[in-house]
């Protein structure tokens, strides 16, 4: 629902990553996104394509997601385990005193640029 | 031939919205105004509880309120009408929530030199707000009855963020299978700090506690 605020955001840091390094065209940009990150990678595709499209500097740029798996931690039995098949409860010991690890970014991995 | 290369960057999109949000917050906390950023979903009575509020607390703080929707501006006329206190109207343009710099925006049309509080009535929505920090000094959000007990579950964000969870339309308690203890344990479960404080706007009910609470985080 969020994802084209996030799109925006996006090109925002591109534009002044690419003016700082004088960059004349991007051609990808590649994005770490977490399973939990309440980010649907192909929304934010589609809306990227939509606002990608409208940039001299984006014309064309193909946006890849990398979907980052999230793991929770439990800090009473100290084991790893899958968030999404087991949620808030350790499959191990049952216990909910457990943190999400991994699998809520939404970061901006790196560009594909020519100059 | 044109060269290719790759530029690394590591960095979450949500960074330059948070140094924005963190500058406001400081640029609030020096002007004296405190501003309140309050999220729901649609429907659970986030004017009719700010309405009821405001004219709890208007003879001693000096309030202002930014409504936040994607369209129209009835909220804003209606808090003003019923408070009698400035109201704005803020068009998201389409947007699910506000940031912070959209936040900024708002806050330039008020006279904050003679504002204590600006409450911000953020867009219907349990997913989006909770992303978007606005600069807040303090979020908070309604839970209504008829949305059942349930959702810190379903919106965990949502209740992570808010220092405040308020519960409202409590008068429907004995017609919808909500309970408000596995409530409170579902939020506290999500936020060990929040604050949870159950009204109905319709009949005022813990409405005094909640302008209490308000007085307390102003220190007046």
């Amino acid at each position: 629902m969020h994802e084209l605020g996030i799109v925006f955001y996006i090109i925002r840091d591109v534009k002044k990553v690419a003016e700082e390094n004088h960059v004349e065209r991007v051609s990808a940009v590649v994005m770490d996104i977490g399973e939990v990150s309440t980010v649907v990678p192909h929304l934010l595709t589609d809306c990227w394509r939509w606002a990608a499209d409208k940039e001299e500097l984006l014309k064309g740029c193909e946006l890849k997601c990398n979907i980052i798996p999230a793991v929770t931690w439990c800090d009473d039995c100290k084991q790893e385990y899958e968030t999404v098949k087991h949620g808030k409860t350790c499959p191990h010991c049952h216990s909910e005193n457990t943190w999400l690890l991994r699998g809520n970014e939404v970061e901006i991995k790196e560009l594909v640029v020519s100059s | 031939m044109q060269e290719i290369k790759v530029i690394e960057i590591k960095k979450s999109v949500f960074a330059e919205n948070e140094k924005d949000a963190d500058t406001l917050r400081v640029e609030l906390k020096n002007k004296g105004v405190c501003l309140l950023n309050l999220m729901s979903a649609p429907g659970s009575g986030k004017t009719t509880t700010l309405i009821q509020l405001i004219n709890r607390i208007k003879d001693k703080i000096r309030v202002a309120v930014m409504e936040a929707d994607i369209d129209s501006d009835v909220d804003a006329v209606k808090i003003k009408e019923a408070t009698g206190v400035p109201s704005i109207q803020l068009h998201t343009g389409g947007m699910c929530h506000l940031d912070a710099e959209m936040t900024r925006q708002g806050l330039d049309n008020l006279d904050l030199k003679n504002t204590d509080l600006v409450i911000l009535e953020n867009v219907g929505n349990l997913v989006c707000p909770a992303e978007f920090d606005t600069g807040a000094t303090c979020n908070a959000m309604i839970l209504s009855v008829p949305e059942g007990d349930d959702k810190p579950l379903k919106y965990p964000l949502m209740f992570t963020v808010c220092d405040l969870v308020i519960i409202n339309k409590t008068d429907v308690m004995p017609y919808f299978d909500f309970n408000l203890e596995r409530c409170k344990k579902n939020i506290l479960m999500r936020n060990p700090h929040a604050t949870i404080i159950p009204v109905s706007a319709k009949t005022g009910d813990g409405m005094d506690t909640l302008a209490e609470w308000l007085r307390g985080k102003l220190h007046c």
